[in-house]
């Protein structure tokens, strides 16, 4: 067992005692591992160096409330429910107090029997046990969690947004944050699971695992925003188990990190199940981002339409990894899959992967994948319009992905996510001021 | 009065190909100039090569533009300094909108002429006059830059960022090419409309058609990389009646 193995294993914190045998579970799970290598496919791009030579291996200190980091979160126009933690620890200053009628958001700490019966049912149910490394640690070191549970048929309009913060602490410490969802059949909502930090450089490695249960007819359009400082070490995904008739549609962001890997996983389990998942990464400087995707589909005409662009500048790396599984008994599955790609520097690197593996034969699949450079015809256009070379590969750069912004089922989501993108790509903001 | 623009025995190349031979050209302030021939002339490419095109180098002979040698300005400098190519194909950019795209070279262009940069409230009013003018509806502003539009859209959309930008040398490549008689009468009321004694036009063009609505000052035949020869508006109604293989077999 390699010495990070065991000094995980001993970060094991006090759970709930209803959820014992799931931590005994992820624990000899976990135990029973070895660290991925270059020669493990799953994280052949992805090295985990960062994570074992840090010195993250320990608890959060206790936050302090009230601190002023809403600007951290606040996203203007999006009026929206919200359970907020920092560090792993619920804050009450940063959370709703009243639910609508058919939203039962609780924490498993303050779980009634009733509630953890279901969690306790339900969790782990997704995560295809042993799979994923990481969620093995996340079950290990479950202390807290949050449960979303939407009542048959009910409808909540006004979106919901866990705020999963970060702020520097005198020492490294880790969190495993862990949220289930269980939307009962008809019911629909809009969940938005937003990772981010205070601007200092931060020293946290942060697993995030949620699993989301979509029964029969159930609606749910998820955001998945990982914006921490990057110097926050990030590793997690979001498991989605889609019955008869469900729809999901996802939206993730991913800026790079030191280290940052995330796994969205879509099962389609019951028959003509939709799922768009669409996603966008970002990486700069010396960062690096690796997006594994897997759509299951287990069964007869389900459809799934994905698309991820990202760009990479600088000596940054991105990985794509697109897996669509279509088992033999998965007739009539329709399935497209695009990865586009800009590199905006010759030290930049992405290795993108589209994987199709179809074992039913009356099914409709398509997947590309690009990588290319700014477009010099385009570019030509702006400079004979006036505008700078560096303006215009700022804007030709955010237009690239701001395509997709334009397309998110809440607006305010991308006003938010404007001008921190833009800012991205422009160390000037003189640079970025009409697209922001 | 100087020229505004004075071509001397021009020659370019694009991909190792020479394609202008000695191409000479003087516009003065206030001109209208249509620049006709045969398919493979090289009529786009005096235009590119004007307006700075990577991959269309000149090779010899000098142009100034303003008394400056304009290839001493990089692309972005000529358009700031006045100078205006409407494309044959203006390209499409998705993601970015045709408003942020009309407001950055709006700024850039002001900025360089020491004018103070529009307000959003300010640039908003003006842009939507300028959409009037060329008969495009406002959601045009609110599109990626040129994306889905028609082929006729597109020429508008050329246009409204001509009359934005207030060019001294705007030059007009095909933009009558594929137009029916309402968008080219556009086209021709928006250009007149903008002419004017400090500014300049050059058409390039295939056919009479054009000339029709804005009448030139003078017309000259491109043919085989050089001018061949030059007139008044009545040389483009011979030309009509004629075709370019008289001039062609004399170049």
């Amino acid at each position: 067992m390699s010495d990070f193995i065991q000094q995980a294993l001993q970060l094991n914190p006090q759970g709930q005692p209803w959820l014992a045998e799931l931590k005994r579970l992820g624990a000899s799970r976990w135990a029973e591992s070895t660290l991925p290598t270059r020669k493990t496919e799953a994280w052949k791009y992805t090295r985990l160096r960062p994570l074992e030579t840090g010195n993250y291996l320990a608890h959060p200190r206790p936050v302090r409330t009230g601190d002023p980091i809403a600007e951290h979160y606040q996203i203007a126009g999006l009026n929206s429910l919200q359970l907020g933690f920092v560090a792993g620890q619920y804050q009450a200053a940063l959370s709703t107090s009243q639910w609508p009628e058919g939203l039962t958001l609780v924490r498993f700490s303050e779980a009634t029997a009733e509630q953890a019966k279901l969690i306790a049912s339900h969790i782990d149910s997704l995560t295809e046990r042993g799979k994923h490394l990481f969620a093995a640690l996340n079950a290990c070191w479950l202390e807290e969690g949050v449960f979303l549970h939407l009542a048959v048929h009910a409808e909540i309009a006004q979106p919901i947004q866990l705020v999963w913060l970060t702020t520097r602490q005198d020492a490294g410490f880790s969190t495993a944050q862990r949220l289930l969802v269980l939307a009962e059949p008809g019911a629909q909502a809009t969940l938005v699971e937003h990772f981010a930090s205070d601007t200092a450089e931060q020293n946290s490695f942060t697993n995030g695992i949620s699993e989301i249960v979509l029964q029969a007819g159930a609606r749910l359009t998820y955001y998945r925003l990982n914006l921490e400082e990057e110097h926050a070490l990030h590793i997690g995904g979001a498991h989605f188990g889609l019955a008869e008739g469900a729809v999901l549609n996802a939206f993730c962001l991913a800026m790079g990190s030191s280290l940052k890997r995330l796994d969205l996983v879509v099962h389609h389990l019951g028959e003509s199940a939709h799922c768009d998942l669409n996603g966008v990464y970002l990486a700069r400087r010396d960062q690096h981002v690796d997006i594994h995707s897997c759509i299951e589909h287990a069964v007869p005409r389900c459809t799934t339409e994905e698309i991820f662009r990202g760009i990479v500048g600088d000596s940054a790396q991105a990985v794509f990894n697109g897996r669509i599984h279509i088992h033999a008994q998965a007739q009539k599955t329709s399935a497209r899959l695009s990865n586009k790609n800009l590199l905006t520097s010759a030290d930049a690197e992405v290795d993108t992967k589209p994987e199709l593996e179809i074992y039913a034969n009356d099914v409709q699949c398509a997947h590309g994948a690009t990588v290319a450079q700014l477009d010099e015809q385009l570019l030509y256009y702006f400079l004979s319009r006036g505008i700078s070379r560096r303006e215009a590969e700022v804007m030709l750069s955010f237009g690239f992905i701001n395509e997709l912004l334009a397309c998110l089922a809440h607006p305010a989501i991308g006003d938010y996510l404007r001008p921190l993108l833009a800012s991205h790509f422009a160390d000037d903001p003189q640079l970025a001021r009409h697209i922001a | 009065m100087s020229l505004l623009l004075s071509i001397k025995n021009l020659h370019a190349e694009v991909q190792g190909k020479e394609i202008l031979k000695g191409l000479n050209l003087e516009v003065n302030p206030g001109e209208v100039h249509a620049i006709m021939g045969p398919n493979g002339s090289g009529k786009s490419t005096l235009g590119h090569v004007l307006a700075g095109r990577d991959g269309y180098e000149p090779t010899k002979g000098k142009v100034k533009f303003l008394g400056e040698d304009l290839f001493e300005m990089s692309t972005e400098e000529r358009a700031r300094n006045g100078l205006f190519l409407a494309f044959q194909y203006p390209v499409e950019i998705p993601g970015v909108s045709n408003m942020e795209f009309l407001k950055a070279s709006v700024d850039a262009v002001r900025d360089a002429r020491g004018l103070p940069v529009l307000d959003s409230v300010a640039f908003l009013k003006l842009a939507r006059e300028a959409c009037k003018a060329v008969n495009l509806d406002q959601n045009f502003l609110k599109r990626g830059v040129n994306e889905g539009f028609s082929g006729g859209e597109k020429k508008r959309n050329e246009l409204m960022q001509m009359m934005l930008l207030e060019p001294t040398l705007a030059i007009l490549d095909e933009t009558d090419s594929g137009l029916d008689i309402d968008a080219l009468q556009v086209i021709a009321s928006g250009v007149n409309g903008m002419r004017s004694s400090e500014r300049s036009f050059i058409l390039v063009t295939h056919y009479q058609r054009l000339l029709d609505y804005i009448e030139p000052d003078f017309v000259h035949v491109l043919a085989r990389g050089r001018i061949v020869k030059s007139g008044d508006k009545n040389l483009a109604l011979e030309l009509e009646a004629r075709g370019y293989g008289w001039l062609e077999s004399a170049a």
